[in-house]
Formats: C-alpha cells, structure tokens, sequence
C-alpha cells in the first residue's frame, strides 16, 4: 500500500460511453462501419443540416433495455431525450441529443471480483445518447493551425452508464471496468473494442482523510481508453492530489485530462460557464414509454452473463478459477471454448482432462496468435474449434508428439487446414512402430558406447542423451514413451 | 433585471460577437422583453405538469436498418473550407 | 389567369388552358410585378417551365396524378428543396443548397405540383412583417406601403399578387394565419404533427407547423390533402389516416356550435376588424350555426409563454450555424472567434435578441422560472380549449387585432409581438386554425376570421370556412399592382 493510500481513503466512481453494435445510427439511418473513409457515412440528420429531425432507433433502446435488466436496474416506465448544448466542431447541432431528467434505467449494480472477494458496484443511470464526430489536428491540438472533421462517427448510438462513486482503488476502477466490458459483450450490445473507441471512459476522483465522512473534492478525468490508462491515469491523480493536500493546498473542482504518452493529467482550464448545457425536453423526439411486456421478453433472452458462465465452468467442467477469467474476457472466446467442448465430447479419446486441456491450448496457443478481447477475430479464426479438437486427438492417441503439435497449430493457422491434412502432408507421424523405431535403437546405442558404460556405471542421465540423440535421427517424429521403454529394454537386456 | 455582465455572459454562451453598443442595446431591449415575460410569474401552475408536445404521441422508433449516405462531395457541398473529404475549421483554443 | 387551382384543373381537364401556359403567365406576372411585391427570393424559371411540360403530357395522356397537377405554387423558403438554395431569409443561408427535398416538397412534386420559386421571410422565420428579411421587404400587393404580416409574408404577398395560384408557409406563433389576414387569403395553420416537419428549417420545434396558403377554401382543402399525413422521418407527425378534406367542404354549419370567447375581443383593437368579425358570426349565425360564448382566460398569458418557448427552442434550433458545416463563414484567428463573428455578421438584430432570450431563459438557474414555466402555461391553455371543444364544435375569433400595417411602424420588438396575441394560442394547443378573408377596413385593407378546431378537426374548420366564404363575396375582390 502506498503511502497516499495508507493516508487517504480514494473515491472513484466511473462513466462508460459504450458504442452499441447496431446497424444504423441513433437517430438516422447512415451504417456505423468502423474505419471508412472520412464523411463517407453521413446524411443531412447526422450532419445536423437546416430542417433536418431525428428518429429514435428501436434496437438501439432495446440494447439499452438489454444492458440495464444485465445490470439489474430499474427500467424506467418513461424516458424521453434532451439537447445538452455545448459549442464544439465535431458536434454539427451543437447541442447532443441525450436524457437527462428521465433516463432509461436507473439503480442497478454491477459485481467484481477483487482481493479477498466480491464487491457489488452501484449504477447511478443508464441513458442514450448520440455520439460526435471526430476530430484530426494538423498536429497536436496545441500546436495546430487548424482541426479537421469527419462526421461519419457523428450519431452513432451510445449508451452511457454512470456508476456510483463506490470504487475504492485505481486498481478496482480497472476492474470494474474488465467486467463491466465483459458484460455488453456477452449480451451482444457491444464489441468493446477500445482501440476502435468503441469503449470510452470518464473518471470521477477524490480523497479525503481516512475516516473522515464528507467528500472530498472531485476531479473529473478524461480520455482514459484502455484498461491500462485507467489504472494509470488515476493512480497518477490520487498521488497529485494527495501531494496537494499534504502541501496544505486545495483541490480545485475541475476537469482534467489523461495524457497517456506523457503519463499525466492536466488540466483543462474549462471556465465555468462551459458547462452551462441549458438542458431541455428535445422538441423534435416524443417521450417513450417502455411496454412491460416488451422488457419482460428483453429479460427472458439475456444470455448467460460471465461470472454465472465462469461459476459454472469451475463447477461443471473443473476449471481454475483463473482459466475461467481469462475466456471470459469475451464472449466469443467462451463461445470458442463450449464449441470445442462441445466437439470434443463426440470426438473419440476419453481418459484425458479435455476442459482444462482446451483451455490450456486456448489460452497458451490461441491467445498468442489471435487478441482474446477481439470478439471479430476469435470468430473467425483459423483454427475453428473442430481442428483443434482434432489437433488433440492426434496428441492423445499418439500420432503425433506435443512438440510437433504446436508446430502444427501453427502451420494450421497459417494455412486453415486441420491438422490430420497438414500431419499427413508433411509426414509428421510419430514413428511408433517398434521395429523401425528399434532399429533406429540399436544403430545410436552402436554409435554411442561411451554413453552406454556410463549408464551402466549409474549415471542415469545418460539415458537422456539416448533419447535425444533417437529423436534426432527421427526429426522429433519418435513417440518418446515408446523410445524410454525401448531403450530401456535394450539397456536391460545386454 | 439582467445586467451588462450577464448580457456578455450570454453572448459568450451563444457564440455570438456583439458590439459595444449592441451590447447595450441588447441589455435594455432583454430587460423590457423580461419584464413582460415575468408576468408568467403570476400564473398558478403548481402541479400543472408541463407540455413539451401539443400531440399525445408516444414510442416513435424506427427500425435498425441502414440507408444510403450522402455521397461525400455533396456532404461537403456547402462546406465553407474543406479539405480532402473533411471539415477544415480554425485552431481550436480550449475555454 | 390567376385563378383558383380547382378551376385551373377543371381548364386542363377541358384543354381551355395548358400547365405550361399558366406556369408562363405566373412567371411573365412575376417578372412584371414582384420588384414592386418582392414576395420571392428565387424563381426557378426554367425548373417550373419543366415541370409544367410534364404535367402537360399527363393532361393530355388523360393521366393526371389529381387536382395540384399542373398548379404553379410557391414555398416559403424555409422549406428545403434540393438543388435550389434555401436561405430562411438570412444572410447565414445565403448560399445554402439542400441536398434534400422536405417531405412535403416530395409529396408535391409526386402530386405535379409546378414549382415557381421560394418565397421571403423574416429572417429564420422570426416577426410579424416580413420587413426582418435579411434580403428585402415584401409588401402587402393591398397597399404597398404597407406590410404583407409575417414571417409567411412572401407566400400570402404571392398568392394575393397573382404572383402564384397556391402557397405554403410556416406558422410557429401565427405566421401563415396572420399574413393571411393581412393579404386577404385564405390561410390554414393544421394539427401539430398533421403536416411532417421534415426539412422545414425549425424556428420552434414543437410549435412549427406547416400549412397552405391558397385563394379560396376550396383549394385550401386540395393544398392540405396532398402534404397531410404520417412520415416516418418527422416522430412528431401523428399516424391518423386524412380524410378528403374536399369531399367535406359542402357539409355546411347548421348544427354546429361555435364558441366566441370573450378574451379575443380586446380593448385597442382595430373597431373595423371587431366589426366585420361580428358581422361574419352573424353570417354564421345566419346560415343555421349556434354561437356559444366559451372563455379562454390564460390566453393572456400566452404571449408570454410563447416568448419564452419560442426563443428557447430557436436558440438551440439556431446554434448549428457556426461556418463550420454549411453557410457562412466570417473568419477567425481561432475557431471561438470564427464561430462568433460568423453569427454576428449572419445573423440580423432580431434573430440576435430572440437567441439571446432564450440562451438567458435555458441557462442555468432560470429554466424553472422560464421555460418550465411556460411550458405549464401551455398545459393550461391546452386544457381551457380542451374544456371548450367539449361544449362547442369550432372557436371563432378575429386572426389579428388590426389590419396591416405600415412599413416601419412597429419598430419596438413588444409592440410587433402582440400582433400575434390571437393566433399564438393555437400554437400553444397545437389545434388547427384557418383566416378566412371576412371584409375591409375604411381604408380598404382586408380582414380575416379564425376558425379553431380540435386538434386533426381540419374537414370541420374548412367546412365553416368554406359556408362563410360561400355564403359572402370578399374573394372577389382583388388588389390591383398594374
Ligand atoms: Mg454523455
Ligand atoms: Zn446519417
């Protein structure tokens, strides 16, 4: 513990802007591809063009609806929007369509996982929002001479979730953050590519005295957008904070930005009429009224959410709790990991630990070559759960050994053949056959009489020398259970 | 009453450059506008729920199906300073 | 040939007249009389000459597609039309093309409707005159010395001109009923929701509704007919079939009640308008309606109300024009200055004050005493109409307080916004309400009645209209601008 954690007692509380997997966006019908060319994905509503009125996207509030019941909130009976004004060039009405007095869900809780337990994290609200387009400097946003926008980003549905302030720690911050991407994955509401920007998050943080009730003053952060930055960016602000107080100064009420390649914030000298957003009932949208049947249906559909996945793989499948956390980092990688299951059990070969021997495979070889929190590139990865299944059939009924085995995986990723097709092909068989693999015996042990004396005078190891120099000659092919009982038979014998 | 002060205050809000004299202008005309406006203040509304729309509609939603964009060039069309498929606007110094 | 629209068909039905030779005599007229009216701010010659050469052809192949085929309007150019410039009488929009049609400029090309060009305003569709334009005033064709109302000021001017056989406008506080009045045309405001907003610059989002202006009532039915209706693109806009408004028109007034309410006759109001709406509820009377005194009484609130409601939403509505995406631009040395000499230079004074109002009324710590203020107002002034209709079928009303007026006559902003005391309510309910020319001043200036209906009762306002109008001659009486 730090010595400003052992003073201070921190307070953090989180709010996610989640960009929701839908076609279109929020409020028109332009798609939400990632990655096209700038202003390629724009019409006049999201360009916020004279005349122009939004339309409320219906998946859009059931992803919404879908997220706030993961989460166990209320589900408001009625919600509406609201215009939250603010001049900026990457917001084409300047104002964001957005909820505020009556948002879609309210008080619900999310639970992490944390040093010596579970911790259940309040949820404050759950709204929707637009998003806003994007903004390129000729340079930095200090040096730049001029800004240029894309608006294809701008309209794109968001989904902002707002925790209480009951994280104690950078470190619980980041969690919370871990599971609570691993959750809009799982109910398909969000990729949770923070790369892309798909996953946004603010920070609210202060400290305050150990023991002492009021609140201390709370700095919001911005711009932390990897798990990383998260846990970085705010332990930097409770050490610059608890400096301050120990130098008897005052924490300012303001906003901060995470800058990640210098490892700071600073502030963003915001005046303090900027956040005048003269909030009121958007004109142009009428209010919802959220059919109870239609949350009850919403609720009857939630898939099963991670913990409740990784509870019932340690219980069912035997699985270490550790395994379990890491395939739930997404939901296709648990997909990845029921499927093999899945295949495995009508595959032949019994006797062996296959869930923990798929999730070892999945963890130390599919984990290298693919990004386990990429939910589009474990779906189509190479190596489809049925091939690697067959992959461990040939381990286990001894075609081939574990070494050649990882060389296969990845001549299978590279080519997408199974590995019998590329075994076959490329003559990888272990040699199994007891006369030939004999033969081979005999021809290093007539080459090897040193080795052989000196085995025989107790130096054990030599044997080892033996077996590798057969697996040489067999260019790794030899089954290495059969090369010790053959050789030890032969040692034996003479 | 609203003063100079909140007169610069508001138009800094707004984006809006205004003269020396506007400003002036603005602050007395703002003040008469108000002063009748706060008539309001009489009317009894306590537990009068508000009316943002004149019409009873509800649960107006659209389907998630995409449509054609605007080409970029027409996008851009009215655009006062673009460039190369973008929205060119002067530097930006944060408030 | 100006003439009603219903006649103009029944002449290409007939072969007596052609879309192409009526499209041409509105341009030549255009070309002869609107530097006097100066009801336009673009004519697209050529566009409309195109499209009456296409109605030609389904007038003569017997295929119409119905009664506005042919007919040569003009739009309130705050409705966008993709490829010709939109400006919302504003320097701001100077130069803007939509790349959009409005729904209901969709719906009227769909019905061959012969666009002739787009109409003045106040700018951003903000006054009562149409003297706030940000490029010319338009005058009355009545007296040109005097004002046209407004903001619709250039469609009533146009159609009272000759200058177009039908129009359309917007009516936020009462700016297609008011100009009406004033020019001597029949002007309807519909249902809040009946006509999609889609692409109708917005002055007032939920105030804003789009209606005709026409030379009688008979083709304010046909102007309705064709734009009413569901659009999936405006939320606002009400799913409820529309019924053949021409089809109800002959149905009379016996039998109905219409409400007089007492707060619509106001101590300085012009005593020829007071007369001559007296005298048209007798006419009413007289063609077998029972009139029933009803009360309104926060009707004098409403002004009020309206102008915390207006520019509120008009200062969000308005904020987009920053010479970031479209319209002018006013250079900066950085983005902040860019933004705000832009809305100085683009902006005129009214539109300044009304941003600036409702800038004041949205910010912090006055939304209570303001806009949600107003907004409880609103439910009481809906509920008053509502307790009304539940006794009488139709309000009627004067649709101003006095006749046009002089250009440069209201210079102070309160003394411009009480001409709208009469028609804002309507607004505020959101019902439709119809002006109906219903006589002159002394000095020969026209008058409208208004009609009030419940809310999507538009067949039931034109019936009244549409009895009076028949049962009186004013509509034959014209201006003269040779
Ligand atoms: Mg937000
Ligand atoms: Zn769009």
């Amino acid at each position: 513990m730090s010595a400003a954690a052992s003073r201070y007692e921190t307070v953090i509380g989180l709010e996610v802007h989640a960009q929701l997997s839908t076609r279109s966006k929020m409020f028109c019908g332009c798609p939400t591809t990632f990655g096209a060319p700038p202003n390629t994905q724009t019409c006049p509503v999201c360009l916020g063009m004279p005349g122009v009125l939004p339309v409320v996207n219906r998946r859009a509030v059931e992803f919404g609806i879908r997220t706030a019941l993961a989460f166990s909130c209320r589900v408001n009976e009625a919600c509406r929007f609201a215009r939250k004004h603010y001049y900026y060039p990457d917001m084409p009405k300047n104002y964001q369509i957005s909820q505020y007095e009556e948002p879609l869900a309210e008080d619900g809780f999310l639970e992490i996982d944390v040093e010596g337990g579970a911790r259940s994290i309040g949820i404050q609200r759950l709204h929707l929002e637009e998003d806003v387009g994007k903004l390129l400097h000729e340079g930095t946003l200090e040096t730049a001479q001029a800004s240029l926008v894309d608006f294809n980003r701008s309209g794109v549905a968001l989904m902002e979730t707002v925790s209480r302030p009951d994280l104690s720690s950078p470190a619980e911050a980041a969690s919370y953050l871990r599971a609570f991407r691993s959750v809009l994955i799982f109910l398909g509401v969000c990729d949770g590519n923070m790369e892309e920007g798909s996953l946004r998050c603010d920070a609210n943080v202060s400290i305050r005295p150990r023991g002492s009730a009021p609140l201390g003053t709370k700095v919001e952060i911005k711009n932390l957008n990897s798990f990383r930055n998260v846990q970085r960016a705010l332990e930097f602000e409770v050490r610059r904070q608890a400096q301050a107080l120990d130098a008897g100064e005052r924490i300012v009420q303001e906003t901060r930005l995470w800058e990640a390649d210098r490892g700071y914030t600073r502030s963003m000298r915001t005046k303090e009429f900027a956040h005048d957003y003269r909030y009121f009932p958007e004109p142009d949208l009428v209010p919802l009224q959220i059919d109870r049947r239609w949350v009850e249906e919403i609720r009857a559909e939630l898939p099963e959410l991670p913990r409740a996945w990784r509870r019932r793989a340690v219980a069912q499948y035997g699985l270490p709790p550790y395994d379990a956390e890491v395939l739930t980092q997404s939901r296709a990688l648990v997909d990845y990991y029921e499927a093999a299951l899945r295949e495995s059990s009508q595959a032949s070969g019994a006797g062996t630990d296959r869930p923990k021997v798929l999730s070892n495979w999945i963890m130390s070889e599919l984990l290298r070559v693919l990004p386990g929190d990429d939910e589009r590139a474990i779906k189509s990865s190479p190596i489809p759960p049925r091939h690697l299944v067959g992959l461990l059939q040939l381990i286990e009924n001894s075609t081939i050994s574990g070494k050649i085995a990882k060389d296969v995986f990845q001549k299978m990723f590279d080519t997408g053949q199974d590995a019998r097709t590329i075994v076959e092909r490329e003559g990888l068989t272990q040699v199994a056959d007891e006369g030939a693999l004999g033969r081979v015996i005999d021809s290093v042990m007539a080459a090897n009489p040193k080795a052989i004396e000196d085995y025989r005078r107790g130096k054990k190891e030599a044997k080892g020398a033996l077996i590798g120099q057969v697996m040489k000659e067999t260019r790794g092919k030899a089954n290495p259970a059969l090369v010790n009982r053959l050789l030890e038979d032969k040692l034996s014998q003479t | 009453m609203i003063d100079r002060k909140d007169v610069e205050h508001v138009a800094r809000l707004t984006r809006l450059a205004l003269t020396e004299p506007e400003l002036e202008r603005m602050r007395e005309q703002l003040n008469s506008i108000l002063a009748h406006l706060d008539t309001l203040r009489a009317v009894p509304t306590e537990g009068v729920e508000p009316t943002s729309h004149a019409v009873d509609v509800v649960n107006v939603m659209r389907e998630d199906e995409p449509a054609p964009c605007l080409p970029r060039d027409v996008a851009l069309a009215n655009a006062p300073d673009p460039s190369d498929g973008l929205f060119r606007v002067p530097r930006i110094i944060e408030e | 040939m100006h003439r009603p629209i219903h006649e103009l068909s029944a002449a290409y039905r007939r072969g007596d007249l052609t879309p192409v030779a009526v499209a041409e005599d509105y341009l030549a007229r255009i070309g002869a009389f609107d530097g006097k009216v100066g009801a336009y701010l673009t004519v697209v010659r050529e566009q409309a000459l195109a499209a009456a050469r296409e109605s030609e052809l389904r007038w003569r192949a017997g295929s119409p597609r119905g009664p506005l085929d042919g007919a040569p309007i003009a739009l309130k150019d705050v409705l966008c039309t993709a490829g010709v410039r939109t400006t919302a009488g504003s320097r701001m929009l100077e130069r803007f093309v939509p790349p959009y049609d409005a729904t209901i400029v969709e719906r009227l090309r769909a019905a061959g409707a012969v666009v002739l060009g787009k109409t003045n305003l106040d700018e951003f569709a903000m006054g009562s005159s149409t003297e706030h334009s940000a490029f010319h005033p338009t005058r009355n064709p009545w007296d040109l010395a005097r004002v046209p109302g407004g903001s619709s000021g250039g469609s009533a001017a146009a159609v009272a001109g000759g200058l177009a056989a039908g129009a359309y406008g917007s009516d936020t506080g009462g700016s297609i009923r008011q100009p009406a009045a004033f020019c001597g045309v029949v002007g309807l405001k519909p249902t809040y929701g009946r006509v999609s907003r889609y692409g109708l610059i917005a002055l007032a989002s939920s105030l804003d509704q789009i209606g005709p202006f026409a030379q009688d009532v008979a083709d304010t039915a046909l102007l309705l007919g064709v734009v009413a209706g569901h659009d999936r693109r405006d939320a606002t806009s009400i799913q409820a079939p529309v019924p053949d408004y021409a089809a109800e028109l002959t149905k009379g007034v016996a039998g109905l009640t219409l409400g007089l309410p007492d707060e619509y006759f106001i101590d300085g109001m012009d005593p020829d308008v007071e007369r001559a709406v007296r005298q048209a509820i007798e006419v009413l009377q007289g063609l077998g309606a029972r009139i029933e005194r009803v009360s309104l009484p926060t009707t004098r609130h409403s002004l009020a109300a309206y102008y915390v409601i207006l520019p509120a939403e008009a200062s969000s509505n308005l904020a987009r024009y920053d010479g970031v995406k479209f319209g002018l631009r006013v250079p900066g040395r950085d983005l902040v200055e860019m933004q705000s000499r832009t809305r100085a230079a683009g902006f005129g004074a009214e539109v300044k004050r009304r941003i600036m109002l409702g800038t004041y009324a949205l910010s912090a710590g006055y939304y209570d005493a303001y806009y949600g203020k107003a907004q409880s107002v609103r439910t009481l002034v809906r509920r008053e109409f509502a307790a009304a209709f539940a006794r009488v079928d139709l309000i009627v009303a004067p649709t101003t307080p006095n006749v046009a007026f002089k250009h440069g006559e209201k210079e102070d902003p309160l003394s411009m916004y009480l001409n709208d005391v009469f028609t804002i309510p309507g607004n505020l309910a959101g019902i439709p309400g119809v002006s109906v020319p219903c006589g002159f001043s002394a000095a020969g200036l026209p008058i409208g009645l208004q009609v009030l209906g419940r809310p999507l009762d538009e067949a039931r306002v034109l019936r009244a209209a549409y009895a009076y109008e028949q049962a009186t001659t004013w509509r034959s009486r014209r201006p003269e601008l040779a």
